[in-house]
């Protein structure tokens, strides 16, 4: 990439807000998922016997089965919620820096 | 039989269920399942001759063109990570242990969306055939590529050896054949599918593999529900009514916080360093189709995983104290209620249980098929290392075409196959749980921090991640070596050296450490061009202009 191209599209106000939000939106993702698996492994480290209260009175079912796949679950909704706004807005951002790039 | 589990669980912990190990018994001849896995061959054959016609270039044998879609790589990504023995193996960690189980598979799944979010996109866009093209985008092509070919290959050929062994293993337990001929049946037939076929070949013997494994596991799950009229409370009732209440809650698989976050960081950086799984992200057109690969991937490994625990618990109601199953020579000896063929049999014997013995045929040829896949996957990137990293980039500098480098990897992946045959001989009785848990171990400690800093970094220098990559490397080996899962049980001394498992947590921050200090102590000039050399790197793997195999091209 020529330093000219490197130095339009550094400028380019598309480029800035692409870089920004979905750094963004990346990081907040990252740590949302870090925080609900290592705090599920701390429960399991520090309190193993949380999981293991009956879901309601009575019930052989313990919390943490809905716990657990949950944390699946969760895995699952997050790549989605990256996956749906990347494929709009990030990549509808990208078309326009790419096409300006072209241009020049 | 016993010492299948015992292994699994006592000295191997929680990367036992990807080797199976111990020794174990071979059954009687299985016709049904030999005829389907025959069929299988077959049909992957027939694939292969397919994907050889259109294998004509080196970005073909590599990237299978490139022209994969989201949808189908998400399967086979799911496929490489659904082997053989995380299926069993997870069945029976929930068939012994109950929520142990769902605790394991946890922790494999959660290191996807981490990839997507942070590195799924820029590798697309930065990287042609191997991870180690984006490592070394703007640091020296020689001390780099031959560091991330070390780790590469070094990861394939650890990984290879467990799945080999545990190919031999459950060919005796399954189809009633003998060890050596299922090693060198896996040899022999992957080195057909990569050689010939590539990574199309490779691709699509993966999404085959990951469709018949996914029917087949949503069949016994719903087949186990149906008896308990989907009602999961009279399934676990039943459950603790033949073991006890111990199974719906965590139980020893993880002890003390620090081993708890060290195993975490093992399987989350890990999987994002593992070369046949980076290499995958190569094989679709752009950065939307790599997105989209990873959520499928872990929608597909998410519900597998919920699948196992309910076949794990089908198993415990349907053949736990099951007259049919029970290993009776073992119980007069030992007491219990051993199952025939030992736990990682029980997820084989439910599927008998529940669709008798044309299903049980299906399963086991599906299980054999599994480790196929898995292990052309893993050929074909330690092959890729060789030959683009090795041959074409530090060897001849660049300097050579794309069918010389193509003809490279065909002969790197026969060498490959050979070595696999032959170590997977040589390691039948030893204790071999350890080498997947140091596969992630170098994955996480060598590989990730080298790839993640290389795209994050603009400070990162050759020296900084020459030096530091190397200390992880070292770090992550000694570690392991001095750990309980050598030092005490292959080794057996005492007590071990070094007192965790797990050493990820200590060898990814002194990878982390160490590229960081050698960096920014780095005052050359070629140190200063590398640094400025980021932004034109940044630019491109945000955007994905320049990047190879993008749609305006």
């Amino acid at each position: 990439m020529k330093q000219a191209l490197v130095d339009r599209i550094k400028n380019d106000p598309d480029y800035i807000r692409l870089v920004s939000e979905r750094s963004r939106f990346a990081w907040i993702l990252t740590i949302i998922m870090l925080v609900i698996y290592f705090g599920f492994v701390l429960v399991i480290a520090f309190d193993p016997s949380f999981l293991g209260t009956p879901l309601f009175k009575g019930s052989v079912t313990t919390i943490g089965i809905p716990i657990g796949v949950g944390v699946i679950l969760s895995a699952f909704i997050l790549t989605g919620i990256y996956v749906r706004r990347a494929n709009g807005e990030f990549d509808e951002l990208t078309r326009r820096i790419k096409e300006k790039a072209k241009e020049a | 039989m016993r010492a299948l589990l015992f292994l699994l669980l006592a000295s191997a912990g929680i990367f036992a269920g990807e080797a199976l190990t111990g020794a174990v018994e071979k059954q009687p001849l299985n016709m049904s399942a030999i005829i389907m896995f025959v069929i299988f061959v077959g049909a992957t054959l027939g694939i292969t001759y397919w994907a050889a016609k259109r294998t004509k270039t080196a970005k073909d044998f590599y990237t299978a063109g490139g022209g994969i879609t989201g949808f189908q790589n998400g399967m086979a990504i799911a496929g490489d990570y659904m082997s053989a023995a995380s299926f069993l193996g997870i069945s029976a960690l929930v068939y012994s242990k109950g929520y142990d189980g769902l605790i394991y598979s946890i922790g494999f799944l959660v290191g996807w969306p981490i990839i997507l979010f942070m590195v799924a996109e820029r590798l697309r866009n930065l990287g042609k055939y191997t991870f180690a093209d984006v490592a070394s985008y703007r640091l020296k092509q020689t001390p780099i590529r031959t560091l991330a070919a070390f780790g590469s290959i070094a990861t394939v050929i650890l990984y290879l050896i467990a799945q080999m062994v545990g190919a031999g293993k459950l060919i005796q337990l399954l189809f009633g054949l003998d060890y050596e001929i299922a090693v060198v049946l896996v040899g022999v037939l992957m080195i057909l599918y990569v050689t010939f076929g590539g990574m199309l070949a490779t691709t699509w013997v993966q999404i085959i593999k990951a469709f018949l494994l996914l029917s087949g596991a949503t069949f016994m799950a719903i087949a186990v529900m149906a008896h308990y009229n989907f009602n999961f409370e009279t399934l676990f009732a039943t459950a603790v009514q033949m073991k006890d209440l111990t199974i719906m809650e965590p139980g020893a698989l993880i002890s003390d916080p620090i081993s708890a976050i060290s195993l975490g960081v093992a399987l989350m950086f890990g999987t994002a360093g593992l070369p046949h799984i980076l290499m995958r992200f190569f094989t679709v057109s752009d950065a939307k189709e790599a997105r989209k690969s990873v959520f499928y991937a872990t929608g597909f490994i998410g519900y597998f995983y919920i699948l196992t625990f309910i076949i794990g618990f089908g198993a415990i109601v349907m053949v736990f104290n099951n007259p049919q199953y029970l290993d009776l020579a073992k119980q007069a000896i030992d007491g219990g209620s051993p199952i025939l063929g030992g736990d990682n049999m029980a997820a084989i014997h439910l599927s008998h249980a529940v669709g008798g013995d044309f299903f049980l045929g299906f399963i086991s040829a599906v299980a054999f098929a599994t480790i196929l896949a898995v292990v052309s996957g893993l050929t074909l990137a330690g092959a890729s290392a060789i030959s683009h990293d090795l041959y074409a980039s530090v060897i001849r500098k660049g300097k050579t075409d794309g069918l010389m480098e193509m003809k490279v990897s065909k002969v790197a992946t026969v060498v490959l196959g050979i070595i696999a045959i032959f170590l997977g001989i040589t390691f039948e009785d030893q204790n071999i749980a350890f080498m997947v848990g140091l596969a992630f171990a170098i994955a996480a400690s060598a590989n990730f921090p080298i790839l993640f800093l290389s795209m994050y970094w603009s400070k990162l220098t050759t020296r900084g991640a020459l030096l530091g990559g190397s200390l992880g490397l070292l770090t992550a080996a000694v570690l392991v070596i001095l750990g309980p899962t050598v030092w005490v049980d292959v080794l057996k001394n005492a007590e071990a050296i070094f007192p965790y498992k797990y050493p990820a947590l200590f060898s990814v921050s002194a990878a982390f450490i160490g590229i960081w200090f050698f960096s920014i102590t780095d005052k050359s000039e070629s140190a200063k061009q590398e640094k400025e050399a980021f932004e034109a790197q940044y630019i491109r793997s945000q955007t994905g202009i320049g990047a190879e195999g993008a749609s305006e091209h």
